[in-house]
């Protein structure tokens, strides 16, 4: 049975899309591909963007998408357990039909600001989700960027997701260096030990980099000091904000921070912009 | 100009539900009005001024199924049901009512138009009734609304004059509503026009005689971060119960939620209102960024008289209709938050 959906042009009304895959990436976390029922990308989109995924009767929830927008055969998302919509999600198999809509929000300015920059991506746990996105893209037009940094840290090495990117894929690609760190000392694991805000401060970037940054709100906040003190401008970093959304299109209100709307007007954010939004987020 | 007798309501009204739906004040039980479905025998009260819920709940209902769903095994089928279908009237719309749907139309009729709100809004033709004695709670002026006359969108605007209602069709749908209801309107009097003007004088006198009259939510000065940091939020705040009345009441919030009806295998997505004063408005699964009553109780109020501004040309997201004052279990209102942040002419 193919979608039965009326087609309309209204946002709140999901598409079909079937999981095509799954990959427990760690205990918690779970990387869903999905494709429309013929086949293919469910729609296209912006690395930064969004989508409205629906497992009736539980409901929707809002997910960055994960996969880059180069890739023409399937989008990714990479879902921790932390509610019901997510709970759900991590019950289904494989073949399982899903509600999709969207792309919403804006998204990371890979074909203006970006350009021709050196990129220091910062990624805390899942935080890495959205930033997956972006680096795939940028890997897809390697020649129009500088110089790439990777950042990503995690509690442990078995909570680090995507790992055939970060530890084969990003490293041995031109002018890319990946630095992986863990919260603590774990057996088994001869890479850095120590807190991502701590990282960054350690191996001292060069502040002509425009860097990226995703994950928990207490890691934004201690690497934008972090990034400040090596002498980064606010108007240098980007950063995702996330907010309860139900919408998706600004409407609901319930991702309204001072005139702007998280879902429609973020999720990306250039800090200099965060700085005139009251701070409720 | 047409006019209509009060003893041929009942007429007017029954030619009218033959093709449409029609929604007047129906007074339920003592004094409590409200916007609903015309039936022979409902007590029909065009006299009160407020009905007790906005008339906001028939381009934006409380609750509005859109989707149903259904699961067999792996496979999901969605079926859109939302929109409406019937043509409809609403017919004693208050002018600050009326301005309201021009607020709301801000939010639901911009990019991306939301299509089931649009589909309610083309589908009314709205009736106006211009209010010949403005309440003490009332401070509609505060916002340019004048109650004397129909806001622009208004199909018929109608005035009360005793013994008739004065008729002026506005748009090309009110014309085609007067157009079917021209054996019982007859042709007004250049007489009754006069009187008309001279009941709108009256209207504005009294406004000015009015306890909230003074009030200019223009007069507020500060940037958004000087409005959101003043100490009034702690203070007006405390009061605040979080019961959301004045957000249910009120005819421009528009904040909605989004859930799914859980019939097994089968079931329905709807939306409903929803308050920013909730606590679980915006909760998540690592927490909620406004924690106390504060921060939602701010919310409301920056909304209406800072952020709404500021994204829609300067106009606010009130209309002055005074029922968050009329049903605040602890007194609290957005007239004395404007007052309280100097919103009041000297």
């Amino acid at each position: 049975m193919s979608c039965t959906c009326n087609k309309t042009a209204d946002p709140l009304i999901p598409e079909i899309a079937v999981i095509e895959a799954i990959r427990q990436d760690t205990n918690d976390v779970t990387t869903f591909r999905v494709v429309k029922p013929a086949g293919g990308k469910c729609f296209d989109f912006m690395p930064g963007q969004c989508a409205m995924l629906s497992v009736p009767p539980t409901g929707e929830a809002i997910f960055s998408i994960t996969s880059s927008p180069t890739e023409q055969n399937f989008m990714e998302f990479s879902i921790k357990r932390c509610g019901t919509v997510t709970e759900y999600l991590h019950q289904l198999e494989v073949g399982s039909e899903i509600g999709i809509r969207g792309p919403y929000g804006n998204h990371f300015p890979v074909e203006s600001e970006l350009k021709g920059k050196d990129l220091l991506f910062i990624a805390g746990g899942i935080g890495l989700a959205p930033l997956r996105s972006v680096i795939n893209y940028i890997m897809d037009h390697r020649a129009d960027y500088g110089k790439i940094d990777i950042v990503y840290g995690a509690r442990s090495p078995e909570d680090l997701v995507h790992t055939k990117e970060i530890f084969e894929n990003w490293p041995t690609r031109p002018d890319t260096n990946v630095h992986l760190t863990v919260d603590r000392p774990f057996e088994g694991w001869d890479g850095h030990v120590g807190f991502v805000p701590n990282y960054v401060k350690e191996l001292g970037f060069h502040t002509s980099k425009v860097a990226l940054l995703c994950g928990p709100p207490i890691m934004i906040k201690f690497v934008l000091q972090g990034l400040e003190e090596l002498g980064f401008k606010k108007d240098q970093v980007y950063t995702t904000l996330e907010l309860k959304m139900k919408c998706g299109v600004g409407k609901c209100g319930r991702c309204n921070i001072g005139n702007k709307y998280v879902c429609k007007d973020g999720p990306v954010f250039r800090c200099d912009e965060l700085q005139e939004l009251p701070d409720e987020y | 100009m047409k006019k209509l007798a009060k003893s041929k309501l009942f007429e007017v009204w029954s030619i009218i539900a033959k093709e449409h739906e029609l929604f007047v004040p129906v007074e339920q039980e003592g004094e409590s009005v409200n916007f609903s479905l015309w039936q022979e025998g409902e007590h029909v009260n065009l006299d009160h001024l407020k009905t007790n819920v906005s008339p906001k709940q028939i381009v934006f209902p409380q609750t509005e199924t859109y989707l149903k769903f259904k699961t067999t095994g792996k496979k999901l089928s969605l079926e859109n049901v939302g929109g409406k279908q019937a043509p409809y009237v609403l017919f004693g719309v208050r002018p600050c009512d009326a301005q309201s749907f021009a607020l709301i139309d801000n939010v639901f009729l911009t990019e991306p138009v939301d299509r089931f709100y649009e589909e309610r809004r083309n589908k009314g033709i709205l009736v106006s009734l211009a209010c010949s004695n403005p309440e003490e709670t009332c401070f509609c002026q505060a916002f340019g609304i004048t109650p004397g006359e129909a806001p622009q969108g208004v199909d018929v605007a109608t005035w009360d004059m005793g013994t008739f209602l004065l008729w002026k069709p506005q748009t090309a749908k009110g014309e085609s509503l007067t157009n079917q209801l021209n054996g019982v309107l007859e042709e007004a009097l250049a007489q009754d026009e006069q009187d008309c003007q001279e009941l709108q004088q009256d209207i504005q006198q009294k406004l000015k005689d009015l306890p909230l009259a003074k009030i200019d939510p223009k007069q507020i000065t500060g940037d958004l971060k000087e409005i959101f940091d003043a100490k009034i939020w702690d203070e007006y705040s405390s009061r605040c119960l979080g019961c959301g009345s004045c957000t249910y009441v009120c005819p421009t919030c528009h904040c909605y939620d989004i859930r799914d009806f859980d019939g097994g295998k089968a079931g329905e997505r709807f939306r409903c209102w929803d308050s920013c004063m909730f606590s679980e408005f915006t909760l998540m699964a690592h927490g909620n960024p406004r924690k106390t009553q504060k921060e939602k109780f701010r919310q409301r109020f920056m909304h209406k008289l800072v952020y709404y501004p500021n994204n829609n040309e300067g106009v606010y997201a009130c209309v002055g209709c005074g029922r968050c004052m009329d049903k605040c279990p602890v007194n609290m209102n957005i007239v004395k938050v404007i007052k309280k942040l100097g919103g009041e002419k000297a």
